[in-house]
């Protein structure tokens, strides 16, 4: 009796283990010589992730999602949401210690990219051809791009003003050595 | 000054012309014999234009070279002079769109390319437009704006450096060509062969050259040390500097240092004879213009706008 059934058991589990990896989006793979990923860049600058809050199961397997939109007070108070807050909430972006695309498809925080890409595709598009945003590295060699909440804040993304620096000197400031 | 026909030298020495040239050839010669300073100030005199150099004696010449800015700046400097690379024609884009008017490429720049820091030199001129008026009114924009805050309410920025010009007017000028454009498109200059005449100054349409009236004036410690001889290398009184790409660090691959500062990516390099390099696509697919393009100047830096 055992004979037939391990085998029939192993055949069962292949299967399985089959529709799992086919449901599970394809990673991409690099490619070995250019080191491209599809037309993705090579060389990605990681946003810092947030040391306080990351990893969110940490609290948030322990809660119960609560979809309202609210005022927070007693966690993530800082975080003030001012990109599209009327159609937003957390859970539109959040899910797990994942994000989460509007097809349902989480993705992890290292694309963020891909998430941004959904409503930009624009910029998504320009800032793959190293148009959009900051670049640094080699200009014909390995190029340094910084993933989009390296610049922008995801939850309020319009840059900040700042200080200019000195203006330059006037020909009157000039002062006899 | 005449008297009884003989013109008198300003010391008032009675000096024979004879006598003058004995005492000329004596010394000449004599200098050319002497070790040490005064062979380096007679190999100075006699130094030939970079480009009519054999790769044996620039690396003669830039020894000294190192060796005298090593006594002068009180630092080792190294000087380098990589030649362009072939299929390589640099092109700049900056995106008028992004730009807030922060200055900090001008500052960076300042402490790469070692520009003096008093007197003041900058490479890289801000310039502020008030939006809806009159496009790009030059003669009505704003160097010396100083805000609290950039950017401001109803102005736009348009920085201005060498526009690195296919067809340099600044070059045809030069009595002594010691500016040129290199192979790969920038233009440069020999300090050691600027006489400071400033006609290139006079000839060119953007303001983007810059005169040396004093010793630049850097401390040791700001210096870089890393240079190019037709670059960052330290110059000297009475010769005229501008913006060369950085070619200390593009012709090393680097980006230049403006385009590493820039706080909002709104400048952008690369290769204008790779049809995958960033400039190329963005002259392709964005609203792209080059300043006083009437003029037939054909700048390699353009201005667009991302959206």
């Amino acid at each position: 009796m055992k004979r037939i059934v391990f085998p029939i058991m192993a055949m069962v589990l292949y299967g399985v283990l089959l529709m799992a990896a086919s449901s599970v989006a394809a990673p991409v793979v690099p490619d070995a010589e250019s080191g491209k990923r599809g037309d993705l860049p090579r060389f990605l600058v990681p946003s810092a992730v947030s040391r306080e809050n990351f990893p969110c199961s940490r609290c948030h397997n322990f809660r119960a999602a609560d979809r309202t939109k609210r005022k927070l007070k007693e966690y993530h108070s800082n975080i003030e949401l001012k990109h599209a807050e009327d159609q937003r909430w957390c859970y539109d972006c959040h899910e797990g210690d994942r994000l989460r695309l509007q097809n349902g498809r989480l993705i992890a925080f290292t694309e963020s990219y891909v998430l941004c890409g959904q409503c930009h595709g624009t910029i998504y598009r320009d800032w793959k051809a190293g148009i959009h945003g900051k670049r640094s590295g080699e200009w014909d060699g390995d190029k340094l791009y910084r993933v989009c909440a390296n610049c922008h804040d995801p939850h309020k993304p319009r840059f900040s003003s700042i200080e200019p620096k000195k203006p330059p000197m006037k020909p009157s400031d000039i002062k006899d050595r | 000054m005449e008297e009884n026909g003989r013109r008198r030298n300003p010391l008032g020495l009675k000096l024979p012309r004879r006598t003058f040239i004995k005492g000329a050839l004596l010394g000449l010669g004599s200098a050319a014999l002497l070790p040490g300073q005064a062979k380096a100030a007679w190999e100075a005199f006699l130094q030939k234009n970079f480009r009519e150099m054999s790769d044996e004696e620039i690396r003669e010449v830039i020894a000294r070279l190192e060796k005298d800015a090593a006594g002068e700046w009180g630092k080792e400097i190294k000087i380098d002079a990589s030649k362009a690379k072939p299929g390589v024609k640099f092109g700049y884009g900056l995106d008028l769109s992004r730009c807030i008017g922060c200055r900090k490429c001008v500052y960076a720049c300042t402490e790469e390319n070692n520009q003096s820091r008093t007197p003041q030199i900058h490479w890289i001129t801000v310039l502020r437009f008030a939006k809806g008026e009159k496009w790009l009114d030059l003669e009505n924009s704003e160097k010396y704006y100083n805000p609290k805050e950039v950017p401001e309410e109803g102005f736009f920025y348009l920085p201005v450096q060498c526009q690195q010009c296919e067809n340099p007017p600044c070059v045809k000028v030069c009595p002594t060509k010691a500016t040129w454009k290199e192979p790969d498109g920038i233009v440069v200059i020999d300090y050691n062969w600027c006489i400071g005449c400033r006609y290139c100054m006079a000839a060119c349409p953007y303001g983007a050259r810059r005169f040396n009236w004093a010793r630049p004036g850097i401390k040791a410690e700001e210096i870089n040390p890393d240079t190019h001889y037709l670059g960052n290398r330290p110059r000297y009184k009475g010769v005229v500097e501008k913006c060369t790409f950085c070619v200390q660090r593009t012709r090393a691959g680097k980006y230049p240092a403006c385009v590493e500062v820039c706080p909002v990516g709104a400048r952008k390099f690369g290769n204008l004879l790779d049809p995958e390099s960033e400039i190329r696509y963005l002259i392709k697919n964005k609203r792209v213009f080059r300043l006083k393009e009437d003029l037939n100047t054909e700048p390699k830096f353009f201005y667009f706008f991302a959206t």
